[in-house]
C-alpha cells in the first residue's frame, strides 16, 4: 500500500506539474529562441515577435479552414500540422517585407539599437492590426483530431491508481515538435556554412563582414528562420490552448523574461530560459496538498492548508524575480549571451 | 481687434442657428480593444441599432438626428479609458455616454471625468456592487444589475443543487472580486463552504497554476467568476483536461455559447446565471438584431442604455445632461405605455406630447435604488453544447 501511496502523489504532481509545465515551457521556448537569434544577428529586441506568432498561426489557420473544406484530415492529428508549412512560408514573406521596408533603411543608417526596437514596436501594431482585421480578434478554437493521448480516468484505471495523468495529443506534439525543431536548428548552426556564417556574423560582424559573408544573406536567414519559428510556437500554443490576438500580444512577456534569464543572442539559453521560467511559474505556485497527503504515511491524515508556497496572484512576480536575479548576479544571462 | 470681434459674433449666429439642426452626439464608450473586445464586437452594433431605430423614426427634439460616437475603454486600461471619455466630452462635445462597460474602467471614467464635466453615463453591464455606492451626483445609472444580486441568485441555485463544497476562482479586477465576495457571502451563509478563492488574470498564457491549486483545494464543482474568452475560459479547458473539475458554475461574464462550442460537450451539465428576462422585448430585440449576435451578453443592456438617453432628452426637452438627468428614471419606470424595441418611435411621440413611457425595452428595464437594473437572472444549464434556458429567477 506504502507503494502505492507515493505513486498516487507522482502521478498528482505530474498531472498538474510537469506535463503542464513542459508543454507550456516547451511553448515559451520555441517562441525565445525566435527572440534571441533575432538579437544575436540583428541586435536588437523584437517587439514584434509575439504578433509575428499571430500572424503566422492566423495563416495555418486559414489553410486548415480550407483543408476541412476540402475534406482533408491528418487522421487523429490535427489538421494544422498540414498546413504549418503553408503558414511558415506566408510568415516568411511577410517577414521579409517588414524587413524591406522597415528595418533595411535603419540597417543602412547604422542606427542604434533602440531605434530597431522602436521600429519592431511599430511593426508589432500594424502586425496586430493586420490579424485583427483579418480573422477577428475573437477567441478560435481550430484543433482537430484526436483530444487525449490518455485521459485521466483511463490512466486511473489501466494503473489502478487513485489519481490519474491526462496527457493531451496537443501537448505531446508540443514536445516532440519542441526536441525536433531545436535539434534541427543546432544542426542548422553548427554544421551547415550558412548557420556557421550566422554565428560568425553575430560573434563579430567586422570579422565577419572581413572574411567575406555577404550581411543581406545572413540578415534574410535570420528573418526566415524566426518567422518558421514564431509560426511553429504559434501554431502549437493556439492548438494546445487557443487563438487569440490578444493573448498572443501578452506571451510577448513570458517570451522575453525567457530569452534574457538565458541569456540574449544564446539559442541553448533560450530553451533553458523557457523551461526554468514555466518550471518555476508552476512549481512555486502549486498547492502541494493532495501529494504531500499522499507522502504522509498514515491513512485519514488531511493537510489542513493548502500547502501553498505562493498564493498563484504571484506567479508573474516569480518570473520577474528570476529575470530580476539573473540580471543581477549575471547580466549576461545564464548562459553567456549579450547583456542587455 | 473690431473686425475679429465681428467676424467671431457672426461665426457665433451660425454656430447657434445651426444647433437646432445639428445632431446630437452620443458617446459610446466600450472596450472596442482589450480583454472583452470580442463581446463588444456585438454590443457596439446594439447601441447604433437603437440610434438606427430613432433616426428613421425622425430623431429626438422634432427632428434632431443621434451622432453615435466611439470611443475606446479598453476595458482594463483606466489611463486610455480617462482619456477616451474626456476626448468624448470635450473634443467631439456629446450630450449623454452610453458605457463604460468593465467595472474598473467605469469607476474610473465616472469620477474623474463624467462627474467634474457632469456628464449622465449609462451603462450597460458595469456590475460591480461597488458602483452602488459611488459617489455620482446623479449622473450615473446601469441597464445592469448589481452583482451583490447576482451573487445571491447564484449562490441560491447552488445550494438548490444541494451542493455544499464549491471551489471558486475569479478575473482579477473589481468584476470578478465584487461577484466573487458577494456570492461567497451568500453561499457561506446558507451554509456552504467555499474550499478556495483564487484569482486569475486575464490574458495569460497559461492557467496550468490556476489549476493545479484549485484541484488541490478541491470541490464538487467549480465556480467561475471570469470571462468566457479569457482565462474564465483556459481555466474551464485546463481542468477538464487534467480531470481536476467536471462541472463548472458560470455566471454573466462566462455565459455564451461560444464557451460550449470551444470547449465541447464536456461543458453538458454545467450551469449558471446571467441578466435576462422572459419578455417579449428580448425576442423583438433578438430577431432584429443585424448584422451582430443579439443574444450577446449585455447586446440587450447596451441597447437599453443608449434608448434610456435618448427618451429622458426628449421628456427633459433638453440634450443637457443637468436637465435630463432626473427624468432616466421617470422614463424606465412605471407609470406611462409600456415600450418594447423597435417602438422607440412611438414613446418619443408620447413624451413629445406630454405623455408617460415606462420603457420596458430588451432587458426588462426597471431601475431601483440609486439608478440600477432590479436584476432579472434567466437561470441555465449547458445542454448539447448551447444554454438551455432553466427558469427565470
Amino acid at each position: 500500500m506504502e507503494g502505492m501511496e507515493i505513486l498516487n502523489a507522482l502521478a498528482v504532481f505530474s498531472n498538474y506539474v510537469l506535463v503542464p509545465a513542459l508543454t507550456y515551457g516547451s511553448q515559451l521556448a520555441l517562441g525565445a529562441l525566435g527572440v534571441t537569434l533575432i538579437y544575436g544577428v540583428l541586435r536588437f529586441s523584437n517587439f514584434a515577435h509575439g504578433d509575428t506568432m499571430a500572424f503566422g498561426t492566423m495563416v495555418v489557420i486559414l489553410f486548415t479552414w480550407l483543408f476541412q473544406s476540402w475534406g482533408i484530415s491528418f487522421g487523429p492529428l490535427p489538421t494544422a500540422l498540414l498546413a504549418l508549412p503553408f503558414g511558415i512560408l506566408v510568415c516568411i514573406a511577410l517577414v521579409l517585407l517588414s524587413d524591406k521596408f522597415v528595418y533595411r533603411f535603419y540597417r543602412r543608417k547604422k542606427a542604434a539599437p533602440v531605434i530597431f526596437m522602436i521600429a519592431s514596436m511599430g511593426v508589432m501594431f500594424v502586425m496586430n492590426g493586420l490579424v485583427r482585421f483579418i480573422i477577428s480578434p475573437k477567441d478560435i478554437q481550430f484543433r482537430d483530431g484526436e483530444r487525449f493521448i490518455i485521459k485521466a480516468r483511463e490512466f486511473k484505471q489501466m494503473f489502478g491508481l487513485d489519481e490519474g495523468v491526462a496527457i493531451k495529443v496537443t501537448q505531446g506534439i508540443t514536445v516532440v515538435i519542441a526536441i525536433v525543431v531545436v535539434i534541427a536548428l543546432f544542426w542548422f548552426l553548427n554544421r551547415t556554412r550558412t548557420g556557421k556564417s550566422m554565428r560568425a556574423f553575430s560573434d563579430n560582424e567586422d570579422l565577419a563582414l572581413l572574411s567575406g559573408i555577404n550581411p543581406d544573406k545572413v540578415v534574410m536567414i535570420t528573418w526566415m528562420i524566426a518567422a518558421a519559428l514564431a509560426t511553429i510556437a504559434g501554431t502549437l500554443y493556439g492548438l494546445d490552448k487557443s487563438f487569440k490576438a490578444f493573448t498572443y500580444f501578452m506571451l510577448l512577456l513570458p517570451i522575453f523574461a525567457s530569452a534574457i534569464v538565458g541569456g540574449l543572442g544564446s539559442p541553448l539559453g533560450a530553451i533553458a530560459g523557457g523551461y526554468l521560467i514555466a518550471f518555476t511559474e508552476i512549481m512555486l505556485t502549486y498547492a502541494y496538498k493532495k501529494v504531500a497527503e499522499y507522502m504522509v504515511p498514515g491513512d485519514e491524515w488531511e493537510a489542513d492548508s493548502l500547502m501553498q508556497l505562493l498564493s498563484t496572484d504571484y506567479k508573474f512576480a516569480v518570473s520577474f524575480m528570476i529575470l530580476l536575479l539573473v540580471l543581477l548576479f549575471r547580466p549576461t544571462g545564464i548562459f553567456k549571451g549579450k547583456s542587455v | 481687434m473690431k473686425k475679429l470681434l465681428l467676424s467671431t459674433a457672426v461665426a457665433m449666429t451660425f454656430a447657434t442657428t445651426a444647433q437646432a439642426a445639428d445632431p446630437v452626439k452620443l458617446g459610446v464608450l466600450l472596450g472596442f480593444t482589450g480583454a472583452i473586445e470580442s463581446t463588444v464586437a456585438d454590443m457596439g452594433p446594439a447601441a447604433d441599432m437603437a440610434v438606427a431605430e430613432v433616426n428613421a423614426g425622425g430623431g429626438i427634439l422634432g427632428g434632431r438626428m443621434i451622432e453615435v460616437v466611439r470611443g475606446d475603454s479598453t476595458c482594463t486600461d483606466s489611463a486610455a479609458a480617462t482619456a477616451s471619455a474626456e476626448r468624448l466630452i470635450t473634443s467631439d462635445k456629446v450630450s449623454g455616454i452610453v458605457g463604460g462597460d468593465c467595472s474598473g474602467v467605469t469607476t474610473a471614467v465616472l469620477t474623474n471625468v463624467a462627474v467634474p464635466n457632469g456628464m449622465v453615463m449609462v451603462s450597460p453591464s458595469a456590475t460591480s456592487p461597488a458602483l452602488t455606492t459611488v459617489e455620482d451626483n446623479g449622473l450615473f445609472f446601469r441597464t445592469a444589475p448589481s452583482d451583490a444580486r447576482q451573487g445571491a441568485v447564484m449562490s441560491d441555485i447552488i445550494m438548490g443543487k444541494d451542493i455544499k463544497k464549491v471551489a471558486l476562482t475569479y478575473t482579477n479586477n473589481d468584476y470578478g472580486k465584487g461577484l466573487a465576495d458577494a456570492f461567497q457571502k451568500s453561499y457561506e451563509a446558507a451554509g456552504g463552504k467555499v474550499t478556495a478563492s483564487i484569482s486569475h488574470e486575464d490574458g495569460k498564457a497559461d492557467y496550468s497554476a490556476e489549476v493545479g491549486a484549485l484541484a488541490a483545494a478541491g470541490g464538487e464543482v467549480l465556480v467561475v467568476a471570469g470571462y468566457v474568452d479569457q482565462g474564465g475560459k483556459g481555466i474551464i479547458q485546463g481542468s477538464l483536461d487534467t480531470g481536476a473539475f467536471d462541472t463548472f458554475v458560470l455566471p454573466d461574464g462566462m455565459a455564451s455559447n461560444k464557451l460550449g462550442e470551444a470547449i465541447g460537450s464536456d461543458l453538458n451539465g454545467s450551469f449558471g446565471q446571467t441578466p435576462g428576462a422572459n419578455n417579449a422585448g428580448a425576442q423583438v430585440f433578438e430577431k432584429s438584431a443585424k448584422g451582430f449576435n443579439g443574444t450577446g451578453p449585455f447586446t440587450k443592456e447596451t441597447y437599453d442604455a443608449a434608448a434610456l438617453i435618448m427618451l429622458a432628452m426628449e421628456a427633459a426637452k433638453s440634450t443637457d445632461p443637468k436637465d435630463y438627468k432626473s427624468k432616466i428614471m421617470d422614463v424606465a419606470n412605471a407609470p406611462g405605455v409600456k415600450i418594447n424595441p423597435g417602438e422607440l418611435k412611438w414613446g418619443l411621440l408620447i413624451l413629445a406630447n406630454g405623455g408617460d413611457i415606462d420603457y420596458v425595452g430588451a432587458s426588462n428595464v426597471e431601475l431601483i435604488g440609486v439608478g440600477e437594473s432590479s436584476g432579472n437572472y434567466r437561470e441555465y444549464e449547458i445542454k448539447d453544447k448551447v444554454m438551455s434556458t432553466v427558469r427565470y429567477r
